[in-house]
């Protein structure tokens, strides 16, 4: 699984650090250095933009994992160009962001806006395989989720504007309950086709999402 | 009009629906003058409901002006728009207006349209939105809380014949039959023999069958429908007939295509009706149906 995130567009980001003049770049040795968004080489890149623009560096560092508690252990490390800078630019996903946040004092700003939570099917390939609704119907679907890989995120069934076994949306995907009749078929399970899917319950776990581990549970771990 | 939607697709008689577009905007006056022109000469007439995703004057007002006009109107109901409280509380509305018809649809994508950022609801399926009417109509609401009033409806769903693949749009289509739909519009036919083998399978089910006819305007309108619209396929003999038609004569012959294919379907009863679709184009509406003999 991958963080899936872009680069916001150069003006965004000079429109977020319009207050400042100094500041530090935090990139991440994981999703976004994958993805080719916030690893070492992307970082250099936009450390010289920014500079070009006339911005001071105080320092950057690509943090092995920046959503993991050990990036506490690089703010410390990296402590006098940190507290150098008056923004903190963070080539991260929003998690990794936020995780900085904890630490730090000074405005934390986005450098990628993030998208999903990607599997990749092949190499290169991510889909986003999971919108994370608190109620999983893939024991009915064949495995196939399609409240990601239906545009609509419908239950019962493919909409009218499905054409060939593609989605009316783009013509490059495939329609979700083509894929999900399909694998049925194969598995023999073709009732399913006919489940009733009720509504989906938007208030599984109502936001702000929180999970509160048991200490018995977190004894497990240690 | 006068008469029941319902009452009438129960008798038998074989059932001619049409429908109007809401204007963008406050100008209602192209739409009242169709609903004027329609609702004496068919059945019932559609409202569409933010057709396409483009956002305009609501499917539930035009139902309305359809009623105070003296017609019966058939509100189309999609699930982008609303959530469940607002897809309930504009049934309750429409009840109490007199609408008792209602066709469920799922919704074209927010993508397609003039508002390409909103956010697509889709909180419902049209099967959800069925059977949520028929929870209604037994006096509750979703939450589970008594009504103060039920409401009582028609209610009716689309099905598109010529699907590709087939398998699991007859699997949606039986789930709306299951969910109560009584009532069918096809997405637009063109191919006769195809309909008919459509007709061999739906009949085994106790809905009503209207056909779905879409007004060809020239050769270019079939080939694109056929090329790029899901569902729809116009057959090469029409696109010929069409494309051999003398320059400024393509609508005319659309008009006498149309009206051929729904009295055919009528002369052999082959299904229950037909639902006249003749986009941007309601004005010709009394030609198709004088073309079909009716």
């Amino acid at each position: 699984m991958k963080t899936i995130t872009r680069q916001k567009p150069y003006e965004e980001i000079m429109q977020q650090l319009e207050f400042c003049n100094r500041v530090f770049i935090v990139g991440c040795g994981t999703c976004a250095t994958t993805l080719q968004t916030g690893g070492l080489e992307q970082v250099l890149e936009l450390k010289e933009k920014l500079q070009d623009s006339g911005l001071l560096i105080t320092g950057w560092a690509v943090i092995p994992t920046a959503c993991d508690e050990m990036t506490a252990v690089v703010a410390a490390e990296n402590e006098t160009a940190i507290q150098g800078a008056n923004a903190i630019l963070v080539m991260a996903c929003a998690l990794g962001v936020q995780r900085i946040n904890m630490y730090l004092d000074q405005p934390v700003l986005p450098g990628l806006d993030t998208l999903f939570m990607g599997l990749e099917e092949h190499s290169g390939y991510y889909m986003e395989a999971c919108a994370q609704c608190g109620q999983c119907v893939l024991g009915y679907t064949a495995g196939i989720c399609p409240v990601t890989a239906c545009h609509k995120g419908l239950l019962n069934g493919p909409c009218g504007g499905t054409n060939r076994g593609k989605c009316e949306v783009d013509q490059d995907r495939d329609c979700a309950f083509t894929l999900i009749y399909n694998r049925l078929k194969e598995q023999n399970r073709l009732e399913l086709m006919k489940y009733y899917h009720p509504p989906r319950n938007a208030q599984v776990l109502p936001r702000p999402r929180v999970k509160i581990l048991d200490p018995k549970e977190m004894e497990q771990w240690v | 009009m006068g008469v029941i939607f319902k009452d009438l697709l129960d008798s038998g008689k074989f059932v001619v629906t049409a429908e109007v577009a809401p204007p963008k905007g406050t100008d209602l006056e192209q739409m009242l003058h169709h609903i004027d022109l329609l609702k004496d000469r068919v059945d019932a007439l559609n409202v569409t409901d933010h057709q396409s995703s483009v956002m305009r004057f609501p499917s539930l007002g035009g139902c309305f002006a359809v009623k105070e006009r003296g017609g019966e109107p058939i509100l189309q109901m999609t699930c982008r728009d609303r959530n469940q409280i607002a897809l309930q509380s504009d049934l309750l509305l429409a009840y109490t207006r007199g609408v008792r018809n209602v066709l469920c649809l799922t919704g074209d994508a927010m993508t397609v349209g003039d508002h390409k950022q909103a956010q697509g609801i889709f909180e419902l399926d049209s099967v959800q939105l069925l059977r949520t009417i028929d929870l209604l109509e037994e006096g509750k609401d979703m939450g589970g809380n008594e009504l103060s009033g039920k409401v009582s409806f028609c209610k009716g769903a689309i099905v598109t014949p010529e699907a590709d693949p087939w398998e699991p749009q007859s699997c949606k289509f039986e789930k709306k039959v299951d969910a109560g739909a009584e009532f069918f519009q096809t997405q637009a036919i063109y191919d006769l023999d195809n309909f008919v083998k459509f007709m061999d399978y739906a009949s085994q089910f106790p809905v009503k069958i209207l056909a779905g006819i879409v007004l060809l305007t020239s050769a270019r309108m079939a080939k694109y429908m056929t090329d790029n619209v899901p569902g729809i396929f116009v057959p090469p003999n029409l696109i010929d007939e069409l494309s051999s038609t003398p320059k400024g004569g393509s609508l005319e012959k659309g008009i006498e295509i149309a009206g051929r294919m729904i009295a055919a379907l009528k002369k052999d009863s082959i299904c229950d009706g037909v639902h006249i679709m003749a986009i941007n184009r309601e004005e010709v509406v009394p030609d198709i149906l004088a073309a079909a003999g009716l």
